[in-house]
């Protein structure tokens, strides 16, 4: 019944934060580092990788940003924000120690409690490691939890791979297998592989298919040619994740943007599997 | 559940009474069209009670076609509930109240959305019975009969209401007038009814097979019926903004000027719209018409959200009587049960003039 409904809690309220470190990543990708103000709520945030925020710039608006960070490393929250419309330029004008509204974390996030003791590859198109580094970290931090973990990165040129020091790192460790590429090299000094991200597949090193999540993330038209890869390495089905960009209002399934057919990516997803794709058929 | 009986000339004393209480929305005629107002006490005489269909749903008392969520200072955002009213809302049709039923799956449920349901919880339903006219699709749809939903239910039967009590609140308000109703109904009182619900029954002129929609949506998901309605589709969004369970809303902040606070406003929006599912940066999930045509029919005949389960359409013709081309859950449900004929679309692509 309506009528005995708690009506106290305002969904939408969005929680003050300060922006504790900002910089660029590339020309037009910043690296937002963010804290709740209540300490005890920012120690207190407890969230999946692969889950998004809701980040309001007062009076400019509010947009959905999967989180960064991994939640093995509570306090702050990172994010990679791209400059593309009214709310990102306004963030990208904010100085360190600014206020912004936060409200989450939402959605559904990668299933890691399924992935544990499986192997895992992870398929990076562009800004696509926003999202995927968190699920990255959460799986680097409880390293005996997974299988071997490979990780496939192709971004457009060397400028604008993200993170590209934290993967160059990633290529030093011995327990996991890291394989960079770059649709074309303008500085002549690039020492990985050039090629779009899915010349990468024949790099890996023998796959136990039905022991392996693939997650993917990256431009839509990306989707298309990693998932043939992925098929042709036998993964199941159910075990091809990908997560995806929809616009969206208001993060709790209530404003419809966001919707495919008859599930909602902000309530349902973002975190889709490629039978979900088959089924559902607008997904990608 | 307890019924009881009501003089047809108490009626209006009986809400005049309630109306001191808080604001009383009814359906008036307005220039040919009929639409949910706030009425004064002294202007209960003009409700509309012969009313086939407002010509906006009730859910712009719920979710207003434009509101402020919040006022927007450097100190952050501060909740606006200053549109939340007490009302009664009279002369709802049975459909409309499975269209607020359907709603209330949406908003009161995962993480439920405390404007609407302050609203919803704020205002006394008032039911009203109704008799179909040629549009009127809510026998198909199952929701020409309401069970539950309503404060107080009010069925005209020629010279009486018969009055269904659906909630303590609604047993409150009787308690206001207890001379005015009448507790025991006659077997004469009984057959009435029974005979009122089975003319009734066969007084609606148009059909669909709502119940086959959901599997007719998948077959046909690739129809040519897509792009022939598409071709036709203005993208106005009307459709949106007349159906009772369009629930779609888009959300921007007004800029703060020197030393005035900004706001965060909430207003209805349509999938319709070229724009609806577009990204910052331009990338367009579903640039094209029949592509939004697909999403907002899915909703309305295949499946309402996972989470928010049956389809949601609830018959009451307002898209058969709104959209300029003659879209509508009709047309396209005869087109998906392979009735409508070649006749049919030429006719509507003749009628635009783009």
């Amino acid at each position: 019944m309506i009528s005995e409904k708690n009506t106290q809690n305002n969904p939408f309220v969005p929680e003050p934060a300060r922006i504790v470190r900002a910089y660029h990543l590339t020309q037009d990708v910043k690296f937002f580092q963010v804290r709740l103000v209540d300490m005890e709520r920012a120690l207190g945030f407890r969230y999946r990788p692969g889950q998004f925020a809701m980040v309001s710039v007062l009076g400019a608006g509010e947009a959905p940003f999967s989180i960064s960070s991994p939640p093995s490393r509570p306090g702050l929250l990172e994010f990679c924000i791209r400059r593309v419309g009214t709310v990102t330029n306004a963030l990208f004008r904010l100085k360190e120690n600014s206020l912004i509204g936060l409200r989450g974390p939402y959605g559904n996030g990668f299933p890691v409690e399924a992935m544990q003791g499986k192997d895992i590859i992870i398929v990076v198109g562009g800004l696509g490691a926003a999202p995927l580094r968190s699920v990255l970290l959460y799986c680097l931090d409880n390293r005996d939890l997974f299988g071997r973990i490979s990780v496939l990165y192709g971004a457009k040129r060397p400028a604008e791979m993200i993170f590209r020091e934290e993967y160059f790192d990633l290529k030093k460790r011995g327990d996991l297998e890291c394989h960079l590429a770059v649709d074309a090299d303008d500085t002549g000094q690039w020492p990985e592989n050039i090629g779009v991200v899915t010349t990468l597949f024949p790099k890996l090193k023998e796959v136990n298919a039905v022991n392996t999540y693939a997650l993917v993330c990256g431009p839509p038209v990306m989707y298309k040619y990693v998932i043939r890869e992925l098929i042709k390495l036998n993964i199941p089905k159910h075990q091809i994740l990908m997560t995806l960009e929809r616009r969206m209002k208001c993060g709790v399934g209530k404003c419809g943007h966001c919707a495919i057919d008859y599930i909602y990516t902000c309530l349902d997803g973002p975190v889709f599997t490629y039978w979900d794709v088959l089924h559902m058929r607008e997904l990608i | 559940m307890r019924i009881l009986k009501l003089k047809s000339q108490n009626l209006y004393p009986f809400l005049a009474a309630l109306a001191n209480g808080a604001e009383l929305w009814a359906p008036v005629k307005k220039q040919n069209k009929t639409a949910f107002l706030p009425l004064a006490a002294e202007e209960i005489t003009t409700i509309d009670l012969e009313a086939t269909r407002t010509l906006l749903p009730p859910k712009k008392l719920f979710l207003p076609p434009s509101f402020h969520m919040f006022q927007v200072t450097a100190e952050g955002y501060k909740e606006d509930l200053s549109w939340v009213k007490e009302r009664l809302l009279f002369g709802i049709h049975p459909c409309d109240i499975h269209g607020l039923l359907t709603l209330d799956r949406i908003f009161t449920q995962n993480f439920p959305d405390s404007y609407y349901l302050q609203a919803r919880q704020k205002t006394i339903i008032l039911g009203l019975s109704c008799w179909p006219d040629e549009y009127c699709l809510c026998q198909s749809t199952h929701t020409d009969i309401i069970e539950e939903g309503y404060d107080l239910f009010f069925t005209k039967l020629e010279d009486e209401y018969l009055v269904w009590i659906g909630s303590s609140r609604g047993d409150d308000l009787v308690r206001m007038k207890p001379g005015f109703f009448e507790e025991n109904l006659n077997e004469a009182d009984i057959q009435k009814y029974i005979e009122w619900r089975e003319k009734r029954a066969q007084a609606f002129q148009r059909r669909i097979n709502y119940v086959f929609m959901p599997d007719l949506m998948e077959l046909k998901y690739r129809d040519s019926l897509w792009e022939k309605a598409a071709a036709a589709c203005l993208a106005c969004g009307s459709c949106s903004m007349v159906c009772p369970t369009c629930n779609c809303y888009n959300v921007r902040d007004e800029i703060l000027l020197a030393g005035k606070p900004g706001r965060r406003v909430r207003e209805w929006d349509s999938c319709t719209l070229p724009e609806y599912s577009q990204v910052a940066g331009g990338e367009n999930f579903r640039e094209k018409k029949s592509a939004r045509l697909k999403l907002w029919y899915t909703h309305k005949l295949q499946a309402f959200g996972s989470k928010y389960g049956k389809p949601s359409c609830v018959g009451c013709g307002r898209c058969l009587v709104t959209c300029p081309v003659g879209i509508n859950v009709y047309s396209i449900a005869s087109a998906l049960e392979g009735k409508s004929t070649d006749a049919f679309w030429s006719r509507l692509h003749s009628e635009v003039k783009p």
